[in-house]
């Protein structure tokens, strides 16, 4: 924490230059990232993810192979100074097309967290700040969006993934069915903060509503909707390797790790090293995402602090 | 409360029938039967073509507007269409729908049970040993997709087989293809085949109870309630079960219906990669061939179990928890 001492100048026995004649104003900002660097889990999260978001950048341009390229004289290979992490069935090179699918997989994730949380905070703080017919109109639309079977849908549409920025409509209907939970409970803050007095003065001033929400609503519950779109990274990558893996997610040529997983499934007893590397690659860059994400919910939320272990 | 509840299953209804019909519009839009057809060989003529897909109500000559009509029409006679192949989706359907519910049933109350029973005992154990490996497992399990999970069990499936030299664990398909016998030999190697995708299944539910549990326990652990139990005098172990725990257990219970609902969907993977001739296998396989009335049969039935999940959810809420009153 910050400190606290209250000392004022001419308390102070020994020099004052360094020290604030009154107490420093309390930095959330600078109290939660405090907090969040002496999390032993965010830290070893944060170099993960870092060393992974490297190796997904330098790896297809340090490698000699290109994406998709076959090497037709190394089939289902092993591990050589050609081909660092093999070769698969058709000679693609695995290291070539884990660190691309990598690269896609993580770019996607961000993605659909960034454009659901949007959504999410959008949508829940109209809802909560209006009330009425808003709140009923949009609340129902959550609803009907939680029904609606997104799998079905995503499956039927992935037929215009294909090509040049398809996997950009992945993106953009992952984003459209994973708004909806966070959205009621973005609902249930706003609600709660409506009738805070700054929100009242703000309105008497005569601010105009969408100002309050943007300026003042939405600030406020800015750690939570920080740490939601944590979460919701990890599980737009599962999600897009479950479809992907099906052949109803990111489509050739681009590759994601949902892709090079379910090419290299088939040879997993026979060629391990198929399977292996882009399966580890996906399993350390979610349980990272994770790390970070439980991490700040806890700098965050001072309720569940109890629960750490 | 009952007129609670009747306006609330009122608009899942309403829901219930706007998913189906957007699912239906959406494939009959974007599928495409009449390349099904049409790839047959010999390749048939335009007007056999034709012909066939008028009598499965899928000609897209057609108006979609006339089609959704005569397939609405069909819906509340309790006829779903017939499949591409020609055959009657409904009796298909239920037949597909017992598969996976008997499959997440297994899974969701074998998972549930593990995770209360370990998150609960973790809360109580609180930074000992055994709630810092629970914990663990737990995080390390949520963070590996289900169909990683699939698989690699598969795999040590076969390199265990391999070791056995005989096929010790079963991992293709519902039951043994042409197995005949006496009723438990039938139940007994429909069990045996059910083993692994069961466990895959449980596996990946486990951690979200685990810790779902924990939380919910270690909230209900510091509660006034729980002190005055022990201070009047009641064991621990009477007011660890008697007053925690079945308080920390409403929220989970609502959890489970949700899940339980969300799991016919999240099913198919595994019955996808085990062989299972379930829903969520269906619907993959029926993408795959332009088959528009399986599709819109099967997102009904999505939406029906998560709406009825959610409606037993909100009954059991209402009744467990007396702070509750609508």
């Amino acid at each position: 924490m910050s400190q606290t001492e209250d000392l004022t100048e001419s308390e102070r026995p020994d020099g004052a230059e360094e020290t604030p004649s009154i107490p420093p104003m309390p930095n959330r900002a600078k109290d939660v990232l405090l907090q969040l660097l002496r999390t032993r889990r965010v830290i070893i999260g944060l170099v993960l993810i870092a060393l992974l978001a490297a190796l997904a950048f330098l790896g297809p341009v340090i490698s000699q192979w290109g994406i998709g390229e076959r090497d037709f004289t190394a089939r289902l290979e092993g591990i050589s100074p050609d081909h660092w992490f093999g070769t698969n069935h058709t000679g693609q090179d695995i290291f070539t097309q884990s660190t691309a699918g990598l690269q896609k997989s993580l770019l996607i994730g961000l993605l659909v967290a960034l454009g659901s949380t949007v959504i999410a905070a959008l949508v829940g703080s109209f809802a909560g700040y209006f009330g009425g017919i808003t709140d009923r109109v949009l609340m129902w639309v959550a609803d009907l969006a939680l029904v609606l079977p997104s799998f079905v849908i995503l499956a039927i549409l992935s037929t215009h993934f294909v090509g040049q920025g398809g996997w950009l409509i992945l993106v953009i209907l992952l984003a459209a069915f994973s708004w909806m939970v966070t959205s009621k409970m973005v609902r249930g803050l706003t609600i709660s903060l409506r009738e805070r007095e700054y929100i009242h003065a703000a309105r008497f001033m005569g601010v105009p509503p969408h100002k309050i929400i943007l300026r003042h609503i939405l600030p406020n519950m800015s750690s939570l909707l920080i740490a939601d779109a944590t979460i919701m990274v990890s599980t737009a990558i599962i999600g897009e390797t479950a479809l992907s893996y099906f052949g109803l997610g990111v489509q050739p040529p681009d590759v994601s790790l949902g892709v090079v997983i379910a090419n290299g499934a088939p040879y997993a007893t026979t060629a391990p090293w198929v399977f292996l590397f882009p399966t580890v690659l996906l399993v350390v860059l979610v349980l990272a995402v994770n790390m970070i994400g439980d991490g700040l919910r806890d700098a965050l939320d001072p309720h569940s602090k109890s629960r750490r272990s | 409360m009952g007129k609670f509840l009747a306006r609330r299953l009122l608009n899942y209804v309403v829901l219930i029938f706007l998913a189906t019909s957007f699912a239906y519009l959406l494939a009959a839009t974007n599928l495409y039967p009449r390349g099904y057809f049409e790839q047959m060989q010999p390749p048939p003529s335009p007007e056999a073509v034709n012909a066939q897909l008028d009598a499965l109500n899928l000609n897209d000559q057609t108006p979609i507007a006339q089609r959704y009509l005569t397939w609405l029409g069909g819906i509340f006679t309790g006829d779903f269409g017939k499949t591409i192949q020609g055959g009657d989706v409904a009796s298909q359907m239920w037949m597909k729908a017992g598969v996976t519910l008997r499959l997440i049933t297994v899974a969701t109350l074998l998972g549930s049970f593990l995770g209360i029973a370990i998150g609960a005992y973790a809360a109580i154990r609180q930074y000992r040993a055994f709630d810092k490996s629970a914990t663990a497992v737990s995080f390390f399990v949520l963070s590996v997709p289900t169909v990683v999970i699939a698989i690699v069990v598969q795999v040590l499936a076969v390199s265990i087989n391999d070791l056995a030299g005989f096929q010790l664990l079963r991992y293709s398909g519902e039951y043994t293809a042409g197995f005949s016998g006496e009723w438990y030999e039938l139940l007994l190697n429909r069990v045996y085949h059910a083993l692994l995708p069961t466990l895959v299944l449980a596996v990946a539910l486990f951690a979200a109870f685990a810790r779902y549990q924990r939380n919910m326990m270690l909230d209900v652990l510091g509660a006034d309630f729980v002190r005055t139990a022990m201070a009047k005098g009641l064991t621990r172990r009477k007011a660890l079960f008697k007053h925690a725990l079945r308080t920390a257990l409403i929220p989970t219970i609502t959890y489970f219906t949700f899940t339980f609902g969300a799991l016919v969907s999240g099913a198919t993977f595994t019955e996808k990669i085990y062989g299972w001739h379930g829903m969520g296998a269906w619907l993959i396989d029926s993408i795959a061939r332009h088959d528009v009335h399986v599709v819109a049969a099967v997102s009904w039935f999505m939406a029906i179990t998560i709406m009825a999940a959610s409606f037993l959810s909100d009954i059991l809420y209402a009744w467990l928890d007396p702070r509750v009153r609508v």
